[in-house]
């Protein structure tokens, strides 16, 4: 990544052309992605259109001759700031969606009127404002040997008062946001023991569900499985089938079959019929 | 028009804060003092009613004794209000026509007091009763006293107070509450005219004590001073029960007999009077509203006394005779110069007489368990002798046989009015021969004739503290007239306050004499034939004449006030109640509602997606960029 | 090379993203969509680093990256949560404030 924006940065002050190219490329692509982030339904979809905006506009500062501050974009914006939002969509819900439906009336015109306005506005108050061609930061950087050094001596000479307000700024900001996320148990957290006794206090014992076929002749999906005790397991059978009533009637002779083999008296032989073909029944003695 | 110096009150004179403040504490004394004063409240009101007559008595002496330019004073209290030009300080101005009033109202009130004291014997808020009507002497004193108009308009409110208090001083009873509020919101209409000729007169003058006013009238535009003069016509309306606005007297009779004696016969009506001839100095300059004047005068001269003539209440008819001697008063105060002094000497003498005529109803409802209806009296002259012979008096007085009193005023009057006016003499004339109809009627019918009373009605004569203050009365009523005309002059009195013009009639003095007392014997003799000749029915007939159905029900006074004033009324109120409910509470919740739907409409953008929530954002983020753009382009 | 061409790109992934985070429901993916949305973020700064000369740029696209990765950390911690208790990722479930 650094050796892209040195490169950048080396064009831009080679030649005006690269300056052009780079913002002809890196401007259509921030106003696209902004675009993207409005019109997105999904919330993570607008969060990473963001991300392309961010990305565009960092390349565009370091052309800017503002390296410095085209790496903290990438690295504070684009990597933590983003993330953050991500993290907190994922909390929120990651599948959360807006409706395209605007249910204040009037509200959608009018925002895009109005914010034409602003923007109107804006551009007849400033968009003309740069006389001549720009100056450059060459003699500024030169003369403290570099961005980043005339960048720390201004934060840490004229601005260190602002500087030292936005530091504590920061430690409040982390301080406000423990305290508004953090939650507040009342009860001690259950362990997974408690739980799943809780679980089993209520809704009683459950194990996985029967696979239809189990402790039967046949393994198709409408023959019932059966309980050890010779019953029918009725909900081996899917449900709406259960709910037509269409369960293959049990076999008898294998009823009683199983029953013996359950009381030991008997064991289980694989019986030759076409149709278990394939899948033994040899479970064995149980 | 005062043609003499106003003087600062000095001496005697600076005891004038005491004719108001003497009554008012007792007032105060026993409104505040409550139950603890009611064994001796009655008493301690009396003594302070008779204190106050006491120093007016003091001081109309030292004023007699001064020389006639020399008879004004005013006392200063307190400045009230001083805001800008706004000037209105608490004095209380003496002269001659205030003095008389308050020799009036002091001594017919404390005789009223000490009626009461028999009059309200068995009844348990006696005690209220005489605080009320020593606020009531309180008020009027202000009213006489104060020297400008906005002071005077507070013992106006006062009185209207005591008048609302004292009729419905038996609240429990509906028809007495209801009585009060009507004298009350009837007062209102006519207070209204009072506070804007109060606005008018500052306006104009700048100030509104009696001085500046006089003295600016002669400046001031003639529309101005007859607008002036209609308002305080209105106001005098309110007060004194002239039309229009006399349909509170009537109800006013709810009240105890003397309230009806002292406020609605001898003082609280009169203030109107008062009201009108010290404005003289507007009145003089505005011909249009001296004619108001006269007018309401007459109509409700004619008016009170048709009503009087139709009425079997007693204190009903009595008060129909009130209104209608008002309307002599105010048509007399309409003559100008002419007349002013005689509308003051009529009102002293009414005061007499009046007020004794209804302390003689008093004593008969007192000795009639409070029966009130004439047609069931009768023949009761031998069973209260003295309530029939000061009765009498007053009866002879009011329609102005000679030497009794209202023979002169009366006649000072009609000769007045004769010499002005046609219509206003013609009404006078007419007014006496009805007075004389009404005021027979009355007699016969209470005191001659069968016994109608059926039941347990054992009339007796009234006590002594209830019949002295009558034969105080009644002698007033007989002589007052004589003594004010030939022992000391009234004219000569007052004149320095109002001036005054002589009066020659063009049929010469002594033949109008002669013509109102032939008026007078018809309507005395229409009278007998009528009620005394026959039999008067114990039940009031019903196929009369439409006049005299119309009486009964005060000339549709009622009615009238009803149609145009209280239906109308109603229905705006109606409409307001109706466009409060659905328009403006309609639009009130109609955007509280709006606010609702639209919120709940909106609502719906809280879909709680966050899809739609960044839709939004992102909406709002182009919107920004967009608007950064146009900015920096 | 125009230089510009790479802001262009950068506008492009930043709109789609955009788009992405809008359009999608699962909250993962949209997450997705964001961090091409910084990445846009981080294309363009490196871009005008390179045409200005400067390490600037640079060192921010590194901070941003470290950010961004802290980011998702704590981000899908969460999603992991939310997972536990509501057993759904999609974004359009968390609806609550719904009236």
């Amino acid at each position: 990544m650094s050796v892209v924006a040195a490169a950048a940065a080396q064009a831009a002050q080679d030649s005006s052309w690269a300056q052009t190219v780079i913002f002809w490329v890196c401007a259509p692509l921030s106003v696209l992605g902004a675009l993207g982030m409005v019109v997105s339904r999904k919330a993570v979809h607008s969060a990473l259109w963001v991300a392309v905006t961010m990305i565009n506009l960092a390349i565009l500062y370091v052309a800017l001759q503002a390296p410095f501050l085209g790496m903290v974009q990438v690295i504070v914006y684009t990597g933590a700031v983003m993330m953050l939002f991500l993290f907190v969509l994922m909390i929120v819900g990651v599948d959360s969606s807006d409706s395209l439906v605007e249910t204040i009336k009037g509200q959608r015109w009018l925002a895009i009127v109005l914010s034409l306005g602003v923007g109107v506005a804006l551009i007849a108050a400033e968009g003309n404002s740069i006389v001549g061609p720009a100056v450059g930061l060459d003699a500024v950087n030169a003369a403290d040997g570099g961005n980043v050094q005339a960048l720390a001596r201004l934060m840490f000479g004229r601005y260190v008062l602002a500087f030292e307000v936005t530091s504590a700024l920061l430690i409040s900001a982390a301080l406000g946001a423990m305290i508004l996320a953090h939650r507040e148990l009342h009860t001690p957290r259950s362990t997974q023991a408690e739980l799943s006794d809780s679980r089993f206090r209520l809704e009683g014992p459950k194990g996985p569900r029967l696979v239809p076929g189990v402790y039967a002749r046949h393994n198709a999906v409408d023959t019932p499985a059966l309980l050890p005790d010779g019953s029918i397991a009725i909900d081996s059978v899917p449900g709406p089938m259960q709910a037509r009533g269409a369960l293959r009637p049990v076999d008898e002779p294998a009823l009683d079959e199983v029953v013996e083999v359950f009381e030991g008296h008997a064991v289980l032989t694989a019986p030759v019929t076409p149709e278990s073909s394939g899948d033994s029944d040899g479970e064995g003695e149980n | 028009m005062t043609t003499e110096v106003v003087q600062a009150a000095s001496g005697v004179f600076s005891l004038a804060w005491l004719l108001v403040a003497l009554p008012l504490f007792g007032a105060a004394v026993l409104l505040l003092g409550g139950r603890r004063t009611n064994a001796w409240g009655h008493l301690f009101a009396v003594l302070m009613s008779a204190s106050a007559f006491v120093v007016g008595f003091i001081i109309f002496l030292s004023m007699l004794g001064k020389p006639a330019e020399e008879r004004t004073y005013d006392q200063h209290i307190y400045d009230w209000i001083i805001v800008g030009k706004f000037q209105i300080p608490v004095t209380f101005h003496l002269d001659q026509l205030s003095i008389t009033f308050v020799l009036l109202i002091t001594f017919v009130g404390s005789l009223i007091h000490i009626y009461s004291i028999g009059y309200m014997a068995h009844d348990p808020d006696r005690r209220r009763f005489f605080g009320y009507l020593n606020l009531f002497v309180a008020s009027m004193l202000l009213l006489v006293l104060a020297n400008n108009y906005l002071l005077l308009y507070v013992g106006w409110e006062g009185v209207g107070l005591a008048s609302y208090l004292l009729i419905g001083f038996w609240y429990a009873r509906p028809a007495a509450a209801v009585a009060a509020k009507k004298a009350f919101v009837v007062n209102r209409v006519g207070d209204m005219g009072l506070s804007i000729a109060i606005m008018i007169m500052f306006v104009t003058f700048g100030s509104v004590t009696f001085g500046a006013v006089d003295a600016g009238v002669g400046q001031a535009d003639s529309t101005t001073v007859t607008w002036l003069g209609l308002a305080l016509l209105l106001a005098a309306c309110g007060k004194s029960a002239q039309v229009p606005l006399q349909s509170w007297l009537f109800d006013a009779m709810e009240g105890p007999t003397p309230v009806s004696a002292l406020i609605h016969a001898a003082t609280m009506v009169t203030a109107g009077v008062y009201l009108i001839v010290r404005s003289s100095a507007i009145f003089d300059l505005s011909t249009t509203a001296r004619n108001f004047v006269i007018g309401v005068g007459l109509v409700s001269l004619l008016f009170g006394a048709i009503i009087g003539c139709a009425r079997d209440d007693i204190k009903k008819a009595l008060a129909g005779s009130t209104m209608s001697q008002i309307g002599y008063m105010v048509l007399a105060a309409g003559l100008g110069p002419a007349g002013y002094i005689f509308a003051i000497f009529q009102l002293v003498t009414h005061g007499f007489f009046k007020a004794d005529l209804f302390l003689g109803a008093g004593s008969v409802l007192h000795g009639m368990k409070d029966r009130q209806d004439m047609r069931r009296y009768g023949a009761l002259r031998a069973l209260m002798v003295i309530t029939f012979v000061t009765f009498i008096a007053g009866y002879l007085a009011i329609i102005g046989v000679p030497p009794f009193s209202a023979f002169y005023s009366k006649d000072d009057i009609v000769r007045a009015a004769v010499t002005q006016n046609w219509f206003a003499g013609a009404a006078t004339l007419i007014g006496a021969g009805i007075t004389a109809f009404y005021m027979t009627r009355m007699v016969i019918m209470t005191f001659y004739g069968k016994a109608r009373w059926e039941g347990d009605e054992h009339p007796h004569e009234s006590p002594f503290v209830m019949t002295i203050p009558m034969m105080v009365l009644a002698i007033g009523a007989a002589v007052s007239g004589f003594a004010l005309v030939n022992i000391g002059s009234i004219v000569s009195w007052l004149e320095p306050v109002t001036g005054f013009v002589e009066s020659d009639p063009p049929i010469g003095d002594a033949l109008l004499k002669v013509i109102t007392l032939a008026l007078v014997a018809i309507g005395v003799g229409i009278a007998v034939a009528q009620y005394g000749r026959r039999e008067v029915p114990a039940v009031a007939p019903t196929a009369v004449s439409p006049l005299t159905k119309a009486a009964r029900v005060d000339l549709y006074g009622d009615a009238f006030n009803e149609a145009v004033f209280m239906r109308p009324g109603q229905y705006l109120t109606r409409v307001l109640v109706f466009f409060d409910n659905k328009i403006i509470d309609g639009a009130v919740n109609g955007s509280a509602a709006l606010i609702g739907g639209l919120s709940g409409r909106w609502r719906r953008w809280q879909t709680g997606y966050v899809r739609t929530y960044a839709l939004s954002m992102v909406g709002g983020v182009c919107l920004v960029i967009a608007v950064l753009l146009l900015v920096r382009l | 090379m125009d230089p510009n061409a790479y802001v262009l790109l950068s506008a492009i992934l930043f709109t789609i993203g955009s788009v992405g985070v809008l359009v999608r429901r699962n909250a993962i993916v949209m997450f997705m969509c964001v961090e091409v949305m910084l990445n846009a973020a981080n294309l363009a700064f490196v871009s005008f680093a390179h045409a200005n000369g400067n390490l600037d740029g640079q060192a921010i696209a590194f901070f941003v990256m470290v950010v961004a990765a802290s980011e998702v950390v704590v981000g899908l911690a969460i999603i992991m949560t939310i997972f536990r208790t509501r057993r759904s990722a999609s974004v359009d479930e968390e609806n609550l404030l719904k009236y």
